[in-house]
């Protein structure tokens, strides 16, 4: 008896929270007719929403793969005070709200910002405009291309490198032969969940992004702007879009998650 | 490999300046417009038939849309704009304080007014609650609607009237001010912006939405299931378009601003559910938009004009509203 | 890395602990002591405790069925667990107002009550504590629970004095990465909640509004604020992931 009913809460608690409300969007997107659900996903300004996520994303994953590598053989390899610390800093934009994210550029891009009067007399846009987008994404997506490869890192244990070292190699072929490949499934899964962040961000630039329709509004910005112009059927409609490379995603993890327990 | 990750990162950022450049050099020259939450759809409108006129051919626009005051404040803040089509001149009038818009600029035609609309309140259909005048709102169970007067113009608008229509019925200064604390009590929820409001009383929350008649109108178009009343003492909402001192390309702005208040952008205002300022196509549309006699403006005697209705309600620290916000547990700031 | 880390994350926050306290500190708590925002805190951390209530319950069971039950389609619901990592916050907050909204074909609506704020923080942490005891209870050896059955231990006791016990430090950690998510979600809640200053408006709302209106000292108090939860949950977090690797440090 107790193995049914926990399994028929557990059923019913995703139900009812996830996969319910997940088929009603899809409902809703083809609610009123599927040519107005073209029309605003095909709507040129949409369109651009698509590109400048990808392209905010392009740029973000990268930089935080790097990052997320090197910071990861700093806190492992190199036994320096204040490993900890690191840590806990890499750690944080996990536990941060976006919109405090979006604020703190404010207080530094901003017209009465910390650099705002020096990029203003070189007339470079910061904020309202995508580079404060982009600093914003890569600050929310930072840690897990980190926390995926320390732990492994951990485990993996240091004799190869040092073996490959007492061989005469030098400290980027030990990296490049030894220590990538036995650290690229952690990497790849990493990669997996900064593109989902990066490309479902929306805290952070909305704060910082001034809504300017066709220039400053990703995916997920244009899905609240359909919404409060009575678009019902191009705010699911970009919701389903994005919830389908979601499912992507989630496919990718499924198939990549790191093997807990074996 | 620092070396290597230096130069990677450099030449991703001069990538990323290329895109960005490139972008910006598309033929024509480029606007931006600043509007405040609702105008949405007829600016669309106005644009697109400005750039089939020889001046506006080939002017491509940006466009961003939010709370009246929130929009100046970003403006402020460095948001990009050749435009700015706000739904008060007090927010105009933060941006002159900030030196980006030329004090005169209500010495323009029409005094720099785009187009005008009324306060209205919006009802559900059939209108159960039968609310007509100023008086029903504050009646016992009814639940009203308006946004926050820190962050929307439709808000501040919406608060004059209240005060305004209390006092052309008669009643002294403290009178009116105690009827729009009155008011306030029955407000169940107070969004940061006009559009925000709407939504808010579409989705079933409230009785009444206090709003501008152009975005009545617009909800009806879209096809919401409401009506809306006009009040016997009603303010004329005047909606201001400027032109930021800092635009790069000033003379296609005035172009675009002096169109707007030409016969053919007057005559899509008329259309699309605002009240021209140009009498002769305002003439054309008498019969949709009934006057009211007590309709009162904002420079009217009772208001006292812009300057002074800022120091007395909306001022952050010592205005009426913060006043009245904390007494009923609203919100003392946008 | 160094350099990195300080200009992305280091120099941010400096700045904004340098705004919040720049008119000194009466002023701060003139500021955060402030009714609307202290109402957006207390609402923030209620709604935050009950959620992590919730899910230690939920996603326990939810982990405990992954683990130790065999059915049709559980591949399938394991997989599914994942998708609010997946999906952008925003339209998580769309999906729930499509079946609990207006016009929900359940004959409820929810929209801008504080229900929907529990939901929508409940969406969003609902893979916390399920992946964190879920390794756990994989790991867990089951020597020790059939040899209190075969002394006659009942399953409630079994499961209070060993299993418990054991699976106690992941339902801890993936707690506080809940509590974490909860405090600082904006995404989900800002189309659902009605956003209702004293009523529905999270702490979230309350700095992101602030911004807006160019209040930046009131939007900085309430920020620091977030940010000392923040870091607090990470000293939790981390010293829960200190406390279980411990032995395994030592082994």
């Amino acid at each position: 008896m107790p193995r049914f009913s926990l399994r028929g809460i557990a059923v019913l608690y995703l139900l009812a929270v996830l996969l319910g409300p997940l088929a009603m969007v899809f409902y809703r997107a083809f609610e009123r007719g599927a040519h107005p659900l073209w029309t605003s996903l095909t709507d040129p300004n949409t369109i651009h929403a698509f590109k400048l996520t990808l392209e905010i994303t392009a740029i973000a994953v990268p930089i935080n793969t790097v990052f997320g590598i090197v910071c990861a053989l700093a806190i492992v390899r190199r036994r320096f005070p204040g490993a900890g610390i690191v840590n806990a800093i890499v750690d944080l934009p996990l536990a941060l709200s976006p919109v405090v994210v979006g604020l703190m550029l404010f207080l530094l891009y901003g017209r009465t910002g910390w650099f705002g009067s020096f990029f203003q007399d070189h007339g470079i846009q910061i904020l309202f405009a995508t580079p404060a987008m982009v600093i914003a994404t890569i600050f929310v997506s930072l840690p897990f291309v980190a926390r995926e490869v320390v732990p492994t890192l951990r485990e993996l244990g240091d004799e190869q490198e040092q073996a490959a070292h007492t061989l005469g190699a030098s400290g980027w072929q030990t990296f490049w032969r030894v220590t990538l490949p036995s650290i690229r499934w952690a990497v790849v899964y990493g990669v997996v969940l900064t593109t989902a962040r990066c490309l479902g961000e929306y805290g952070a630039v909305a704060v910082v992004s001034g809504h300017i329709e066709g220039k400053t509004e990703t995916a997920t910005l244009r899905v609240q702007d359909y919404y409060e112009n009575f678009n019902q059927s191009g705010s699911y409609g970009i919701a389903i879009v994005l919830a389908a490379i979601s499912v992507i995603v989630l496919l990718a993890m499924t198939l990549l998650r790191p093997k807990e327990g074996s | 490999m620092p070396m290597n990750k230096a130069r990677k990162l450099t030449l991703l950022a001069a990538g990323v300046a290329a895109l960005a450049t490139a972008a910006a050099a598309t033929a024509g020259p480029n606007l931006s417009l600043v509007a405040y939450s609702t105008p949405k759809t007829v600016l669309a409108k106005i644009i697109l038939a400005w750039q089939q006129t020889p001046d506006g051919k080939d002017v491509s626009f940006n466009q961003s849309y939010g709370a009246s005051t929130d929009q100046a404040r970003a403006v402020g803040q460095g948001l990009k704009a050749d435009v700015v089509f706000l739904s008060t001149g007090d927010d105009v009038n933060l941006l002159v304080d900030d030196g980006l818009v030329d004090s005169k600029w209500n010495r323009q035609s029409y005094d720099g007014i785009a187009a005008d609309t009324v306060v209205v309140f919006a009802v559900r259909n059939g209108n159960p609650k039968h609310i007509k005048g100023w008086a029903d709102l504050v009646k016992p169970g009814v639940q009203v609607v308006t946004p926050n007067p820190f962050s929307s113009g439709s808000a501040k608008w919406n608060v004059l009237a209240a005060y305004g229509a209390e006092r052309r019925l008669g009643k002294t200064d403290k009178q009116a001010t105690a009827y729009v604390q009155k008011l306030f009590t029955h407000v169940v929820s107070q969004d940061t912006s006009g559009r925000n409001a709407t939504n808010t009383f579409l989705s079933g929350k409230g009785d009444v939405l206090i709003t501008y008649e152009s975005e009545a109108f617009a909800s009806r178009q879209a096809g919401q299931d409401i009506q809306y009343v006009i009040p016997r003492q009603s303010m004329l909402i005047e909606l201001p378009i400027a032109v930021l001192k800092s635009s790069a390309n000033k003379d296609v702005a005035n172009r675009f601003v002096r169109f707007v208040k030409s016969d053919t952008a007057q005559d899509l205002f008329g259309r699309y559910g605002f009240r021209p300022v140009s009498k002769k196509i305002a003439a054309k549309y008498a019969d949709k938009f009934p006057s009211r006699p007590g309709i009162f403006k904002v420079d009217d005697k009772i208001i006292g004009g812009w300057r002074n209705a800022d120091k007395v309600w909306f001022d952050p620290n010592k205005g009426r509203m913060v006043k009245i916000e904390q007494a009923v547990g609203g919100p003392s700031s946008g | 890395m160094t350099t990195f880390l300080s200009v992305v994350v280091l120099l941010p926050i400096a700045a904004l602990v340098w705004t919040s306290g720049k008119h000194g500190r009466h002023e701060f708590w003139a500021v955060v002591s402030a009714p609307e925002a202290v109402a957006a805190l207390k609402l923030t951390l209620g709604a935050a405790v009950i959620v992590s209530a919730l899910n230690a319950v939920l996603g326990t069971v939810t982990a405990w069925v992954l683990v130790r039950d065999d059915f049709a389609g559980k591949s399938l619901m394991n997989a599914v667990i994942d998708l609010p990592f997946a999906l952008p916050t925003i339209v998580g907050g769309l999906t729930l107002l499509a079946l609990y909204g207006p016009s929900s074909p359940l004959g409820v609506d929810i929209a801008f009550t504080r229900t929907a704020i529990v939901l929508a923080l409940m969406f969003e942490t609902l893979p916390f504590v399920v992946r964190t005891v879920q390794p756990v209870l994989l790991e867990l050896d089951l020597e020790s629970e059939e040899a209190a059955r075969s002394l006659g231990a009942g399953e409630a006791r079994v499961v209070r004095s060993i299993v418990l016990p054991n699976i106690l430090p992941g339902i801890l950690s993936g707690v506080a990465l809940a509590f974490a998510r909860a405090v600082g979600e904006i995404g989900s809640i800002v189309l659902i909640s009605g956003n209702v200053p004293f009523k529905t408006e999270v702490a979230a709302v309350f700095v992101f509004n602030h911004i807006q209106s160019g209040d930046q000292n009131g939007a900085s108090a309430v920020a620091v604020v977030m940010l000392l939860i923040s870091f607090l949950l990470l000293l939790v977090i981390g010293g829960l992931r200190y406390l279980t690797t411990r032995h395994e440090r030592h082994a």
